[in-house]
């Protein structure tokens, strides 16, 4: 078989159209986008054999891909570590309904925060909602988890997660491709009471998957992520889960005196363990993400022996993704010391476009809600257009999850903040943001809320938007007065215009939109190379 | 023959840093060697900071991410990001940058200071992307002027390289593909000039 050179995301999504995936769902984010972006691009999909769509959020994606596993079809769902908190409720749920055609969850987290506002550690909700999880070390584990997870996921008919971190994602590396299978054909559950979650239905299943734990930790001990390499030196023993294990591997060699335990399957696999607890004085623990293993290990209260060392103990630091410079300092080896850091560099921060609408929008709100109006704050939301609280635009004021602008802005309006303005993309109105304006107009809130309308999402790379064109409409919908629904066209020529528009609708009491529609000048200019319309 | 290769990639948003360490790759895999390499996306690619680490070897490697100190090249579309990396450089590593600058940033350096300190290193070569470009027919593919500036220190023959543009380049126009492969041509030979 030929090598590829693929990024993690792109292996793993081959890796699912080579397992019988039927459909592919998600809402992008980083740096878990490329996975569903790739299964869009493949064959399978132009040609209709596999269904894959960008939905409006990540619990959509999740209960659509309930839906194909119930109809006995291999479904796959993506997001990032935040997106899970989006789709908790499904992801909780459906461990407890459990699937029927395999359905596997890919959760990519960001330690770092490359590209975040935190660095959660998804394998924590793996205890809620106690369903098995994946966690490949390298590109070519993402390229067959996906088959593994199928097969585990039809086994016990429960969903799958795989977890990801942003280094397997967005690192490329020689994989090798195997052969694909045929699809499931369609069928329904043989019991399909068990997703009825009535509370008395709701009881007999999720005792039947606290019955299951002990056969998905023998899964895990099994698994063909998990290893046990032996080692003369007990002095010493080794855990790592994921990608932790080629660091670890970097550092120490192939050749290691130590035992490592390699973990790349969940519920912890526990006699494995057992067994270097039992047979090591000191176990040192590297994982990326959350001290999660390293927490359960050390118990309470704190214990002797073992002695267990990492990012609890300072042997490795509490935040941010590993290095193999971290891991080299926990096994006591000194990075030598080469150039020192040139003090000549300024910071280079991520920055609107030039000639980003955003930057329009921000310069019209400006004039009305900064300049001169000291009592006024602009909530903001996820996407480009918080680059705008950096200089030289310093509009948003508060940037906290999807959706939040809306909610945030009615709140404080209502404990005295006038104005209060709140400012977020299409995609992201679309994702959280709807529920938070029928609120508003409920309530008749006294916020106006801006929607920067630049017909993609952005932020990811331009993927389709849930609303295109079709914004004032859901406004109208959810019950804003159509005469305080406004569009306007954010360019500089209508500068003096656009804060014309926006003084009236802050002006206003209660709920208004203003609309400001211009194409991302990322995707119009590649639309014109592509020799589109512009 | 032994090959192992650890590679610092720099440049800023927009500047066809990815295609340019897409190439290594493909080139460095064409050549039977392990290969990891670990890019950005996302928000940091709006006209901030963009690296990758990029590493081959004829022996199995493990991390895609290069310890500090030990990094054979620092490549770099622009001059300032180059010294963003200097702890990444071996003892007698090298480092070739475009010397033009990239200024989207209101409190920029001087370039007098910034070219004594690139100066000020034993191994460096200092290359008119812009310029260079400009004479193989396009602007943007100063990357490929770089990529040819960069190719004494890859360890990788000229012709895989050439190969791996018409892989990454691969369903663009022949001309465009053209352009690229002069600008390569271009850079190295500039490269060797300034040795």
């Amino acid at each position: 078989m030929p090598t590829r050179l693929l990024l993690g995301n792109e292996a793993l999504a081959q890796g699912a159209i080579d397992a019988g995936l039927s459909g592919a769902y998600a809402y992008p984010g980083t740096p878990s986008t490329e996975i569903t972006a790739t299964v869009l691009k493949s064959p399978d999909v132009a040609e209709g054999r596999i269904r894959c769509a960008w939905t409006a959020n990540e619990k959509t994606a999740l209960e659509a891909g309930l839906g194909m596993s119930y109809g006995g079809k291999r479904a796959m769902v993506s997001m990032k570590h935040v997106g899970l908190n989006v789709a908790a409720d499904p992801f909780i749920n459906s461990a407890i309904s459990g699937a029927h055609g395999g359905l596997i969850i890919n959760v990519a987290d960001d330690p770092s925060m490359h590209s975040s506002q935190n660095e959660q550690d998804s394998r924590v909700y793996l205890d809620l909602a106690m369903m098995p999880c994946l966690e490949p070390a390298d590109q070519q584990e993402a390229y067959h988890a996906p088959g593994i997870a199928f097969a585990l996921s039809e086994k016990h008919r429960i969903p799958v997660m795989i977890r990801l971190t942003t280094r397997l994602c967005h690192s490329r590396a020689t994989v090798m491709t195997g052969d694909s299978v045929e699809q499931n054909s369609f069928s329904t559950p043989d019991d399909e009471r068990r997703f009825i979650l009535l509370p008395a239905l709701a009881r007999r299943s999720y005792a039947k998957l606290l019955e299951r734990q002990p056969e998905f930790i023998a899964e895990s001990e099994a698994s063909p992520f998990t290893t046990y390499f032996e080692g003369d030196d007990q002095s010493l023993g080794i855990m790592a889960c994921g990608t932790a294990y080629h660091y670890v591997r970097e550092i120490v060699g192939e050749a290691c005196a130590h035992p490592i335990l390699k973990i790349g399957q969940y519920p912890l696999p526990e006699s494995l363990i057992e067994r270097m607890m039992s047979e090591c004085n000191r176990i040192l623990v590297f994982e990326d993400g959350y001290p999660y293993l390293e927490g359960k290990l050390r118990g309470l209260p704190l214990r002797d022996t073992p002695r267990i060392h990492g990012r609890l103990t300072g042997h490795l630091p509490r935040t941010g993704e590993l290095t193999p410079g971290a891991v080299a300092g926990a096994f006591g080896i000194d990075t030598p010391d080469t150039l020192a850091a040139s003090s000549i560099p300024a910071p280079r921060p991520p920055a609107l476009c030039p000639g980003c609408p955003h930057a329009d929008t921000c310069n019209a709100i400006n004039a009305v809600v900064k300049d001169g109006n000291p009592t006024g704050r602009v909530f903001s939301d996820i996407g480009c257009y918080t680059l705008a609280a950096m200089p030289p635009y310093e509009t948003v004021d508060t940037c906290v999850e999807m959706g939040s602008s809306i909610t945030m802005a009615k709140g404080a309006s209502q404990a005295g903040l006038t104005p209060a303005v709140s400012l977020i993309g299409d995609s992201t109105f679309t994702h959280s943001g709807m529920t938070g304006l029928l609120d508003c107009v409920n309530e008749n809130a006294d916020v106006t809320v801006v929607i920067v309308d630049n017909l993609t999402i952005a932020m990811t790379g331009g993927q389709t938007s849930s609303a295109n064109n079709r914004l004032a409409e859901i406004c109208a919908g959810l019950g804003v007065e159509r005469e305080h629904i406004r569009i306007i066209e954010p360019t500089p020529n209508k500068h003096e215009e656009n804060v014309a528009v926006l003084r009236r609708e802050i002006e206003h009491h209660g709920p208004s939109v203003v609309i400001a529609v211009r194409e991302c000048i990322q995707t119009a200019r590649r639309s014109r190379a592509k020799g589109g319309s512009s | 023959m032994t090959i192992q290769r650890n590679l610092i990639l720099a440049g800023v948003g927009g500047q066809g840093l990815l295609a340019l360490a897409a190439i290594i790759g493909e080139a460095a895999r064409a050549q039977g060697l392990h290969v990891l390499q670990a890019e950005v996306h996302g928000m940091a690619q709006r006209g901030g900071v963009v690296q990758s680490h990029m590493r081959y070897s004829s022996d199995p490697i493990h991390s895609a991410l290069v310890k500090m100190g030990t990094a054979h090249l620092i490549l770099s579309l622009e001059p300032m990001e180059a010294l963003r990396y200097l702890p990444y450089l071996e003892s007698d590593g090298a480092v070739v940058t475009n010397s033009v600058p990239f200024k989207n940033i209101p409190d920029y350096p001087a370039e007098d200071e910034i070219k004594s300190a690139l100066s000020a290193l034993e191994n460096h070569r200092a290359i008119d992307a812009v310029d260079l470009a400009k004479q193989a027919g396009a602007l943007q593919a100063a990357n490929m002027v770089m990529l040819g500036a960069g190719a004494p220190f890859l360890v990788l023959s000229p012709d895989t390289l050439q190969e791996g543009i018409r892989t990454v380049f691969s369903g663009k126009p022949d001309a465009i593909i053209e352009t690229n492969l002069l600008a390569f041509q271009l850079g190295f030979e500039a490269s060797e000039a300034a040795a």
